[in-house]
């Protein structure tokens, strides 16, 4: 099991905080990961349907989309960030 | 050499500048430059009542610190400090506070400059808006000019 997170608007279109998933092993890079969601339903393809502009953290450090994921104990997806 | 290690906080609470900036240079005869910077909410011509500040519980921090110990280890600051706010922040009020420490004011303000810059595209907190008509707004949208400001520390 995989935990993931999301935040802001992408928190807000799937309709949760974090959630446990099993990922089927040929999700392998972010890039997988991403378009595996998109298929679990409208909510995920509406958080999802732009995936080049959505960030991703594995362990809590920021990633490029052609990450592997082998291993992430937690994943976070999230808009880009407008903090500061 | 010694190692300085930055101060970082991620808080619901308001922080007082001028307790950071003391807690920084009390007791220390090597600082010859303090450089603040404090952002707030704006109202946006009355357009808003507030901001929600989203976060990362821990990688906030964590982000935060990493860009912090770059700037400490590249201006060769003698004190850093970075506090960011979360949580329903009204127009007017504190969002953000970078107080960077250094022997001569050019590292000070370079550092300070630094840590805003990288602060703003890559620790983990999104602003959504609150109108004053009482509904919750749109999320803000990340902006280029950020990514550009950014840029300009490389090479």
């Amino acid at each position: 099991m995989t935990k993931l997170v999301y935040f802001a608007w992408v928190r807000e279109r799937i309709g949760k905080a974090e959630e446990e998933l099993a990922l089927p092993a040929e999700v392998v890079t972010v890039d997988d990961l991403l378009n595996h969601l998109r298929g679990l339903g409208e909510e995920y393809e509406a958080a999802l349907q732009f995936p080049d502009v959505i960030r991703v953290a594995i362990d809590q450090e920021h990633v490029e989309h052609d990450e592997p994921i082998a291993g992430a104990r937690e994943i976070g997806l999230f808009p880009p960030m407008t903090g500061g | 050499m010694t190692t300085i290690t930055p101060t970082i906080r991620v808080q619901c609470e308001d922080f007082d500048q001028q307790a950071e900036i003391d807690r920084m240079t009390k007791g220390r005869h090597d600082v010859g430059a303090v450089v603040t910077f404090t952002g707030l909410c704006r109202g946006e011509s009355g357009r808003l009542e507030a901001l929600e500040l989203e976060h990362y519980p821990g990688m906030a921090e964590a982000e935060i610190t990493r860009i912090a110990t770059l700037a400490i280890e590249r201006f060769s600051l003698l004190g850093l400090t970075a506090i960011h706010r979360y949580g329903t922040i009204a127009t007017g009020e504190n969002i953000v506070l970078v107080v960077a420490a250094s022997p001569h004011r050019q590292a000070a303000f370079d550092g300070a400059n630094f840590v805003m810059d990288f602060l703003k595209t890559s620790a983990p907190f999104w602003k959504k808006e609150h109108g004053r008509d009482g509904k919750a707004g749109d999320w803000i949208s990340a902006k280029d000019a950020d990514d550009r400001a950014r840029d300009k520390w490389q090479g």
